[in-house]
């Protein structure tokens, strides 16, 4: 029961039932889709990057708490951040959800560090970073969907 | 219905002492996250009783050699085993002649094997081939690949809401140019049983062959592939309480004798010359190479082991257990059945609320249950029933009413988390 409280803090089921950033980004000059075939989950990120900064970002989609969770406050996360800055917030993020970073920088992460649980459920690993993937794909704009397969 | 229930069991007037079962499976006893473990993920895969884990040790430590080849002790054993397990394949299943069981990797081979040989020299441009809406992937796509390649068109079968195929919209489908039927028997996603029996009288009326997908089907009934008059017939051994890498496929002598061969090399051949091979007879022809022996004989173990309990005893039980949980589910508010078939078994597919189907399935596994959340392999049964997922609940030999119990009290704490 620890753990799953852990898993599924009050911030992500609250994310998770009322998304942030949750709209099609009408003047958006990014976009990228991805999938998680395992479990069916599909993610739109939007962006609006002007001179390396992310100027606007939102998300579609549908998924299990734990992906739309982190979609939505990656979205929080991001707006006004560079480009090189999200990507080592990703990194940092990666390396928390996978348990690789055995002593996160939790006040680096910020509210990102509520996904720590995640580290005790491998199968849900792809669930918390397909947001992540999705982003980067839509940064370098890659034209094929992204799977975290 | 009445295909799979002509063979009486003799012992079926016996009660079934599921405790005593449970105590044939090892894997069982132990607890997951300090509960004891709910198996509840059958249709992906069933778990292994004691004998069969004995018999696949005894193999390895006894008799390992290689078959068909040696004039040895050990690879006359060996052979000697393989061979019986595909005796017994064939008594099993009711075929006229052993040689008409091949063995396969699994499910997917065996269907992959049809489409390659029978469907590569059969069907032509413009032909039609003739699948379900409730198919697992592995019975769609080596048939669309076969139908890209040839320029043929792939119909499928339409259901209702309960999950039932539409047979007066089957008939429609078939045609002088339809070369192929290939059906489920029992839905991996829904539980629905079809009336294989009935489509393939329709598909034979009209001279065409009928493939069925057994893979569910075939350890919750008893299935008698002559009764169904089913042309080929195909399953796993993993999901018949065997090991996995091996799988069976039942075709009829005069299809199998005029189909050119799936793969070439060892034991697949009568004489190799560079400038001519000739091929070896059923069931040979169609098993190149060494196969997987021990999974063979390891299948046939798993098959006396069935044949003990009695597949007619087996089935009756676990329609008790599914009647039950069938009633305790959808006494869950919020809680929505996916499959509903008049005939189904074993399977409790659904979604809970809006939950998503992997919360459901990680808060169950924290008690202790294993259930299967995600599409099965069946992304269009999702789409017709407009859902990207569902949990399913599938049961086994060995499943209680109070593992039912513990899945309602584990549904009852999922709704509590997402609250």
């Amino acid at each position: 029961m620890s753990d799953l409280r852990e898993l599924y803090q009050e911030v992500i089921l609250d994310h998770n039932k009322q998304p942030r950033n949750f709209r099609k980004l009408e003047n958006a000059n990014r976009e990228a889709e991805g999938h998680n075939p395992l479990c069916g989950d599909e993610v739109t990120i939007y962006l609006d990057v002007e001179d390396g900064i992310i100027q606007d970002i939102s998300f579609q989609g549908k998924g299990c708490a734990i992906s739309k969770a982190s979609a939505s406050m990656m979205t929080a996360a991001l707006k006004g951040k560079t480009v090189s800055e999200s990507e080592e917030i990703f990194a940092r993020f990666h390396a928390l959800v996978t348990g690789e970073d055995e002593e996160p920088d939790i006040e680096e992460l910020g509210k990102l560090a509520v996904f720590s649980g995640v580290r005790e459920f491998p199968a849900r690993v792809k669930c918390a970073s397909l947001a992540w993937h999705t982003l980067r794909a839509a940064l370098v704009q890659q034209d094929t969907p992204v799977s975290t397969e | 219905m009445t295909a799979l229930t002509t063979r009486r069991d003799t012992k079926s007037e016996l009660a079934y002492d599921v405790a005593r079962v449970r105590e044939d499976f090892p894997i069982l006893k132990q607890r997951v996250h300090g509960k004891p473990l709910v198996y509840l993920d059958n249709a992906a895969t069933t778990q292994k009783p004691r004998i069969v884990l004995e018999t696949l040790d005894r193999y390895y430590k006894e008799d390992n050699a290689n078959i068909h080849r040696g004039v040895h002790t050990l690879s006359e054993r060996a052979t000697r085993h393989y061979e019986e397990a595909r005796v017994k394949i064939k008594s099993f299943l009711n075929a006229a002649d052993a040689h008409e069981i091949l063995f396969t990797r699994n499910a997917t081979e065996g269907v992959n094997l049809v489409a390659q040989t029978y469907g590569r020299k059969n069907v032509r441009e413009g032909d039609e081939i003739v699948i379900s809406a409730m198919e697992h992937h592995s019975n769609i796509v080596p048939w669309q690949m076969l139908c890209e390649e040839k320029g043929a068109a792939l119909r499928v079968i339409p259901m209702n809401d309960a999950g039932e195929l539409l047979l007066e919209e089957f008939e429609k489908l078939l045609n002088p140019r339809t070369k192929l039927v290939a059906v489920v028997h029992m839905s991996n996603a829904l539980g629905t049983v079809n009336p294989v029996e009935k489509i393939i009288q329709m598909a034979h009326r009209h001279g065409v062959p009928v493939l069925v997908d057994g893979a569910q089907a075939v350890y919750h009934r008893q299935v008698d592939v002559r009764a169904l008059d089913a042309d080929f017939y195909i399953f796993s051994g993993h999901k018949l309480y065997g090991p996995t890498g091996i799988g069976v496929l039942y075709g009829k002598a005069t299809l199998l004798e005029a189909m050119p061969p799936y793969q070439g090399g060892g034991d697949m051949i009568r004489s190799v010359t560079f400038e001519k091979t000739l091929y070896n007879d059923l069931p040979h022809k169609f098993e190149a190479g060494t196969p997987h022996i021990a999974g063979g004989i390891g299948l046939g173990a798993a098959i006396d082991y069935l044949e003990g309990l009695g597949m007619e005893r087996i089935a009756a039980y676990e329609q008790q257990v599914l009647a039950y949980g069938m009633e305790q589910l959808t006494a869950l508010p919020g809680l929505k059945m996916i499959g509903t078939a008049r005939d189904k078994a074993s399977v409790l597919s659904f979604i809970l609320d809006d939950i998503h189907p992997h919360d459901v399935g990680t808060v169950l596994d924290t008690e202790g249950i294993a259930v299967r959340t995600g599409h099965h392999c069946a992304q269009p049964v999702m789409q017709r029933f407009g859902v990207p997922a569902t949990v399913r609940a599938s049961l086994a030999c060995y499943n209680t009413q109070e593992e039912i119990d513990s899945l309602v009290r584990g549904l009852r704490k999922v709704k509590e988390v997402f609250g």
